[in-house]
């Protein structure tokens, strides 16, 4: 008895043995093979038709991430406006979330690590030295005036398990030629004609107005979202309806486009346009949710990204979308985010 | 897995060799039993998984499945609430059927499952569900295991016991993010790498728990060792305990040695159900009165890193390390707080962390901070787990019967996680209404008035314990 009831302990001992072994073997030999695979992928990437940067970068263009897994991945691309489907030309910027005007460019980037490293960089394409600009977490949206003189970045502050009940955003705009980055927290946030201070209120997605002092930007306070019209002289955001995040303002002004959540569940929204001047609310055609700060092709078009099909999700796609509610949605550019429109 | 449990299963006869082999556990090793370095490997290796997983998720989210931010606060919140509930039900499955290692395995077991799940899902539902399966998992196993642990030490000894527990389990949880990023840098953008390794882990930590955990059955045990006596009474039976529990080596399990010496199936079948009017045994009701007091002046950590961050530039910088940092505190101090609680009295040493965590308060409290102020608080809040999260096991563990131990834990624990998250609650609508600084101090003063409270209600409350122990 005594001898058997080593002999079990010995085939326990054997068994967990040989899981540990083929669940450590597997492992092993599967990020082994991954790992080979991507250097593969990165040397042998199908041949996406390139162009010399300088033929695409002066002339009206489409700057976006190039999401083709291969060696570019991540990359920051463009296209001409002309030909959104045609050969595109890549920088040398590695960015999460990249936006363009005029000849600046705003890159936010994430580089993971036990502390992962965040960065807001921008810089002029016409040369001079690159700046950076406070970033505190998870890259989520950018924005440069069409003049490019402001820059506005939202990031998404905290996100570990731990910190399970709460989360926040931090967007900064930075005013470029006077070096001030102020927090929009800090700007006084004027609803129903009354200042108020509620200390959950959580800023984000900036869209600038042409004269370089107004802005739209989502407010969040007592779990309802706000689109926000700002001022920066007067250091104010005032609420002007509820339900309607990440706003994005037509070239001309007139009309803001933004995603509601409406009565879905928390993370499905649907696009919207606002005409400023008669208050109209248009509902657009696109029926899969849209996680993202659009962008505007034309007067008439939207651009935004969808997660890529089946299993290859993070090989996102860029659409665009009539604004008249009737129009429907068409891939514009394969395997691109974060679009910006180059004027 | 299957072939080890069969393997199992075909040994059980060799139990019956173990009166005459069991040998005396001998008296020079002091260290704790083999049960609890197993079952803390077990919870090193589940949280080296889960906790990989955590930290890359909110970069996984967001720059591969092109989720908001937003999203996934959403993703976050249901973190908690659906724990607790099921906590219970762990607790009372694991009583009933008399049987905490396969409960604790059936938990562990989902945990692993969703590891398995989230290589194919790519969507905010899909991952959602996925996180909260795993949290069910979490919630459904913690009760039967720290009910194993219980069961495995003596009652003398139980502090030291859960604070290797924990000590080692958070030891996982530091690693975890550590193999995540280590896998991302091997090879860059593989998430999937890491789900792998995640689940590579958690299923060797479920055939650690498989093969190697003894299949203890404490209702059982309390029966047959206090003889005719009632379980009801086992809050007394230190003999009970000390049959049970001897630590024991790999191989012999005690519990099913006595029943087998005994007419074993009668015995069984004459256990007393477990049954809830036991847990409103006096001394055991004002621990969880005392518990819920605390809890609900106790500010998540979430809020007081937070808090932190708000104050100021290192705090904002460094934020991921916060929880390192007390995640260090609290493993270094685990063991000496489980110690300290054994010779002094757990009662004393759970109220006592809480003026620990009160010190972190002041230190958040501060409108102006630094570095010195910010890892202070980071120590305090470590050593506050530290001589409170095991602690508080050991102590329901001991008041309440043998035959319910798993239902007496999990009634503890919950009770600490609603409280807390009314505490939650109180805190989010203080911080509204007056701010950072003043909300915190609020807390600071309301938990001044608790942890006396909580001192007049434990008081003596493991008296008759003790006594029996020096008897």
């Amino acid at each position: 008895m005594t001898a058997s009831a080593r002999q079990s302990t010995r085939l326990r001992l054997v068994a967990l043995a040989i899981v540990a072994v083929l669940l450590l073997g597997a492992s092993a030999a599967y990020l082994l093979v991954s790992r080979s695979e991507q250097q593969h992928v990165t040397q042998n990437a199908p041949g996406q038709s390139t162009v010399q940067l300088a033929s695409v970068s002066t002339g009206p263009r489409i700057v976006f991430r190039n999401t083709a897994i291969g060696p570019n991945y991540g990359r920051v691309a463009m296209v001409r406006l002309g030909s959104p489907a045609g050969a595109r030309a890549f920088t040398g910027s590695l960015c999460d979330r990249v936006f363009a005007a005029s000849d600046r460019m705003l890159c936010l980037a994430s580089d993971p690590g036990v502390v992962t490293a965040y960065t807001a960089r921008t810089w002029q394409t016409s040369g001079g030295p690159a700046r950076d600009l406070p970033l505190t977490g998870i890259p989520s949206r950018a924005r440069l005036s069409a003049d490019g003189r402001l820059a506005a970045t939202t990031s998404f502050v905290a996100g570990d398990s731990y910190a399970s009940t709460s989360f926040s955003t931090r967007t900064v705009v930075s005013e470029l030629d006077k070096g001030v980055n102020l927090d929009l927290e800090k700007f006084r946030l004027v609803h129903r004609g009354k200042v108020i201070a509620p200390s959950d209120r959580n800023y984000w997605g900036v869209t600038f107005a042409g004269d370089d002092d107004g802005f739209f930007v989502t407010v969040m306070f007592h779990g309802t979202t706000w689109l926000g019209k700002g001022s920066l002289s007067s250091r104010t955001v005032r609420t002007l309806r509820s339900d309607a995040e990440c706003p994005s303002l037509s070239p001309d002004g007139s009309k803001v486009a933004y995603k509601k959540r409406g009565n879905r569940r928390a993370g499905d929204w649907r696009l919207a346009v606002l005409d400023l001047a008669t208050g109209k609310e248009t509902q657009l055609t696109e029926t899969h949710s849209v996680d993202d700060q659009v962008e505007w092709l034309d007067e008439g078009h939207i651009l935004y990204g969808l997660p890529g099909q089946g299993t290859k999700v993070a090989e996102t796609d860029v659409w665009a979308l009539p604004v008249d509610g009737r129009g429907q949605p068409r891939l514009l550019i394969q395997k691109a985010w974060s679009p910006a429109v180059v004027r | 897995m299957a072939e080890g449990a069969r393997v199992y299963l075909s040994d059980r006869p060799r139990e019956l060799a173990g009166p005459a082999r069991a040998p005396a556990a001998p008296a020079a090793r002091r260290g704790v039993g083999s049960t609890v370095l197993l079952l803390g490997l077990v919870s090193l290796l589940t949280d080296v998984s889960s906790e990989s997983v955590s930290a890359v998720l909110p970069l996984y989210l967001t720059a591969v499945l092109g989720l908001s931010p937003l999203a996934y606060g959403f993703v976050d919140g249901l973190y908690q609430g659906v724990s607790a509930l099921v906590r219970i039900l762990g607790g009372w499955l694991s009583d009933r059927a008399d049987r905490p290692k396969w409960v604790a395995f059936a938990g562990y077991a989902l945990s692993a499952v969703t590891k398995a799940l989230l290589l194919p899902a790519n969507g905010l539902t899909a991952v959602t569900a996925v996180i909260t399966l795993d949290r069910l998992g979490k919630g459904l196993r913690t009760a039967p295991r720290d009910a194993i642990i219980a069961t495995a030490t003596p009652p003398e000894s139980r502090g030291r016991a859960f604070g290797v527990h924990r000590a080692l389990d958070t030891t996982g949880a530091a690693v975890g993010p550590l193999l995540a990023f280590s896998i991302l840098w091997l090879v860059p953008g593989d998430y999937r790498g890491v789900f792998v390794a995640s689940l590579a882990a958690a299923l060797l930590g479920l055939a650690l728990l498989g093969l190697m955990v003894p299949d203890v059955r404490p209702r059982r045990t309390a029966v047959t060792a206090a003889g005719e006596g009632p379980a009801g009474d086992a809050t007394a039976t230190r003999p009970g305990d000390a049959t049970a529990t001897r630590p024991g080596n790999l191989t012999a399990s005690r519990p099913d040695t006595t029943v087998a010496t005994g007419p074993a199936g009668p015995v069984a079948t004459r256990a007393p159900r477990p049954s809830w009017r036991t847990l409103a045994e006096p001394r055991f009701a004002r621990v969880v009165a005392a518990a819920a007091v605390l809890g609900l002046l106790t500010i998540s950590d979430g809020f007081l890193y937070l808090s932190l961050q708000q104050r100021d530039d290192f705090a904002e910088r460094w934020f991921p390390l916060l929880f390192v940092g007390t995640n260090v505190a609290y493993l270094c101090l685990a063991v000496p707080c489980g110690r300290l609680a054994d010779r002094v009295g757990r009662a004393k040493v759970m109220v006592g962390g809480h003026l620990l965590l009160l010190g972190a308060y002041l230190c958040a409290a501060r409108p102006t901070g630094g570095f010195a102020l910010t890892l202070a608080c980071l120590l305090l809040l470590g050593a506050f787990y530290a001589s409170t999260d095991g602690v508080l096991a050991a102590l329901a563990s001991t008041l309440v019967p043998q035959s319910i131990r798993a239902s007496g834990i999990a009634t503890a624990q919950t009770v600490v996680a609603v409280s807390r998250f009314g505490s939650s609650l109180l805190f989010g609508v203080l911080w509204s209404a007056w701010g950072r600084s003043p909300a915190v101090s609020i807390m600071a003063a309301g938990l001044l008035v608790g942890v006396t409270a909580a001192w007049l209600l434990l008081r003596n409350v493991e008296q008759p314990q003790r006594q029996g122990d020096a008897a």
